[in-house]
């Protein structure tokens, strides 16, 4: 594959959270939220992370956009704000990038966070939260600003008196609208949706997920939509990349991921999501215990004491991803020998 | 036979910006060895039917205006409602007879008492067995919902354990005392899937051993349908459908739970977009004249705008409160 086709590629990439303790604040240990993560989106396109609790996938995230400095590792990206002039992009990386650029580069990559109760200011208008962003990159003022954001508000289903409205006025959807609208102000290339819907009630969820998928045709946006619940994963992704304890263990493109898992994780993983069908019968993978912590992980690969078809090697041996054929990206010793049941189509 | 029967209940609240009527008329029965689910969105009403049932309302400003909450035990009926919630009848069934579990583990859990101290509270109250012997059924109990090392656990403090563990001693509290009905809300809304998994499958196995009948709530249509026998579907304040299990997913009649089974995305269907409800729940101080669901609705009639559609049995066992079936 070549390289040219990415938005965003990111190379090695590790978040570590040093654990202090006593008078002197010593660093005892490292949390490895994020650890040697690499993955790649292609512009337009969807990238699903998926994970459960402290598999590190928010880490992974934030510090893609930089609002977490990482410890290590690459985050190539095609930025068009920082390009000069004549040309259309220019390849940076936002890892080693300086503040100054930093701040441009902004402009390119924008979040939407999952709480929508806290993430808008209480004591802002909606007119003035989706404006801020044209005002901290001098882009519009005044009248012009203002018809920019009755614009912005139009393209997420939202009207243009609610501008002088303050966000307790709404409601979890319609405020998760407001920070929707918020992150196109700046026109971005990237946006990360970290659980954009999981606080938001199942009615309102399929609103939300229908108009980013609109915006994204409309605006050729790249997604990193990162997410717990499997079902809202496979629906919005064009691929999906499966977290574990900091580390990827599967990536690929989301029907080849359903069909034929190579991660015995995601299989568990799989079986363990409900489905709203009561004839449909499941036979569960239950795994054993929770998730080690990620200050004290397991040798080998960090799911084998949980994994049931876990060998000598996994103990011994961390494995490395590896291309079983067509970008699909296992981290697994035994992916080749293991033939693990997918979702069963009704 | 029913074990509980709930009689048009209304359970109102009465606060300075109006009157929220919660709960507003809901009927169910839940038959002994049963699973019933109760499935709503946030404001439905569908916690403080449960919370009805325990007496556990705040009086003031709750109350509960009218209906019955009839009780069935060794051939006697008991109203609930007709009982004083902090008194003597009341408290020797409700976390005896009746227990229930909540969504999150760690609020509902103090975090100053172990959890053996915890659990143990309920048996010397409820069995009164002493102190010892209350031990010894605390540290059974964690063996049951699976605990692994019942006997070094039972003294730790909830914030030691996972929130997973943190859910199993909740579940062995609220068995603790054999209780006949098991009332759940939304008891793994907050755990993972893998850790859900583990919990469901473990209430499913309980309540065979343990001769319960259960209360589901739950928004999670996926979650329901591996859990619940019979399917009550809540919308602001009353119930719009019920019925046994599969009618309710292979034949919906209501607009509403229609509306719901096609906003959810499935793991184990091709990508179809997604038909979402227009619009938001109503404020709970302006609820419509007519049937609550009818500003929402996409085959809203006239009469749906000023009259509130009776629950109907429109074939055995299967009920919807909606005019189209007049």
């Amino acid at each position: 594959m070549s390289s040219d086709n990415f938005l965003l590629e990111v190379k090695e990439l590790r978040k570590y959270f040093p654990v202090r303790k006593g008078v002197l604040r010593r660093v005892v240990a490292q949390v490895k939220a994020v650890d040697n993560v690499d993955l790649a989106i292609k512009e337009g396109e969807t990238l699903g992370l998926v994970g459960e609790s402290g598999s590190g996938k928010t880490t992974t995230g934030r510090t893609i956009l930089r609002l977490i400095e990482p410890t290590s590792g690459q985050i190539m990206f095609r930025s068009k704000a920082l390009a000069g002039p004549g040309k259309d992009y220019v390849q940076i990386d936002i890892a080693s990038a300086p503040r100054k650029k930093l701040k441009a580069l902004r402009r390119d990559m924008q979040i939407i966070f999952q709480d929508p109760y806290s993430s808008l200011n209480p004591r802002m208008t909606v007119g003035a939260i989706v404006g801020e962003p044209l005002i901290v990159h001098r882009i519009a003022r005044g009248k012009e600003r203002e018809s920019r954001v009755r614009e912005l508000l139009a393209s997420v289903g939202l009207k243009p008196d609610h501008m002088k409205r303050y966000p307790h006025e709404f409601s979890g959807g319609q405020r998760q609208r407001i920070g929707v609208a918020r992150a196109l102000a700046l026109d971005p290339q990237l946006i990360v949706a970290d659980e954009p819907v999981s606080a938001l009630d199942v009615s309102i969820q399929a609103q939300v997920l229908n108009m980013l998928e609109d915006l994204q045709q409309e605006f050729g946006l790249t997604y990193l939509f990162i997410a717990h619940d499997l079902s809202v994963v496979k629906h919005i992704s064009d691929r999906v990349a499966v977290m574990y304890l900091g580390r990827i263990v599967e990536l690929c493109v989301t029907e080849e991921l359903f069909n034929h898992p190579k991660h015995p994780y995601t299989e568990a993983l799989m079986s363990a999501v409900p489905i709203p069908d009561p004839d449909y019968e499941v036979e569960r993978i239950l795994l054993e215990g929770d998730v080690p912590s990620p200050v004290n992980p397991p040798s080998g690969c960090y799911f084998h004491p949980r994994c049931q078809y876990a060998k000598e090697i996994c103990e011994k041996e961390a494995p490395v991803q590896r291309d079983l054929g067509g970008g699909h990206f296992s981290v697994c010793h035994l992916a080749d020998q293991l033939s693990l049941r997918p979702v069963r189509l009704q | 036979m029913p074990l509980i029967e709930v009689k048009n209940l209304k359970t109102y609240f009465y606060t300075e910006d109006g009157v929220v009527r919660a709960v507003d008329g809901v009927d169910f029965a839940i038959e002994q060895n049963k699973t019933l689910g109760v499935v709503g969105e946030s404001g439905c009403g569908k916690s403080v039917t449960a919370l009805s049932v325990m007496g556990l309302i705040q009086i003031p400003p709750g109350k509960i205006e009218e209906g019955e909450i009839l009780y069935h035990r060794d051939g006697k009926v008991t109203d609930l409602t007709k009982l004083n919630p902090k008194g003597k009848q009341y408290r020797s069934i409700r976390g005896n007879e009746i227990a229930m579990i909540f969504q999150e583990p760690m609020t509902s859990l103090n975090p100053v008492y172990t959890i053996g101290n915890q659990i143990m509270e309920a048996i010397v109250l409820h069995q009164h067995l002493r102190k010892k012997a209350a031990r010894k059924k605390a540290i059974e109990m964690l063996y049951a919902v699976g605990i692994p090392v019942p006997e070094q656990r039972i003294d730790e403090y909830p914030h030691q354990l996972s929130g997973g563990m943190r859910q199993r001693a909740m579940i062995a509290m609220a068995l603790s005392c054999n209780p006949s009905l098991l009332i759940a809300d939304e008891p793994t809304t907050a755990l993972d899937v893998t850790i859900q998994a583990q919990v469901l499958e473990l209430m499913n196995t309980l309540r065979k051993d343990f001769n319960a009948s259960i209360q589901f709530i739950t928004h999670d249509l996926g979650v329901i349908a591996g859990m619940a026998d019979d399917v009550v579907i809540m919308y602001l304040g009353r119930i719009v459908e019920a019925s046994e299990v599969h009618a309710i997913y292979h034949d919906p009649k209501h607009p509403y739970t229609q509306g719901l089974m096609n906003s959810i995305p499935s793991l184990a269907t091709a990508k179809v977009r997604l038909v979402p409800i227009e619009g938001v729940v109503p404020d709970p101080f302006e609820v419509p004249p007519g049937c609550g669901f009818e500003p929402r609705c996409p085959q809203a009639l006239e009469i749906c705008k000023t009259k509130i559609p009776p629950l109907k049995e429109l074939s055995p066992g299967h009920f919807t409160a909606c005019w189209l079936y007049e």
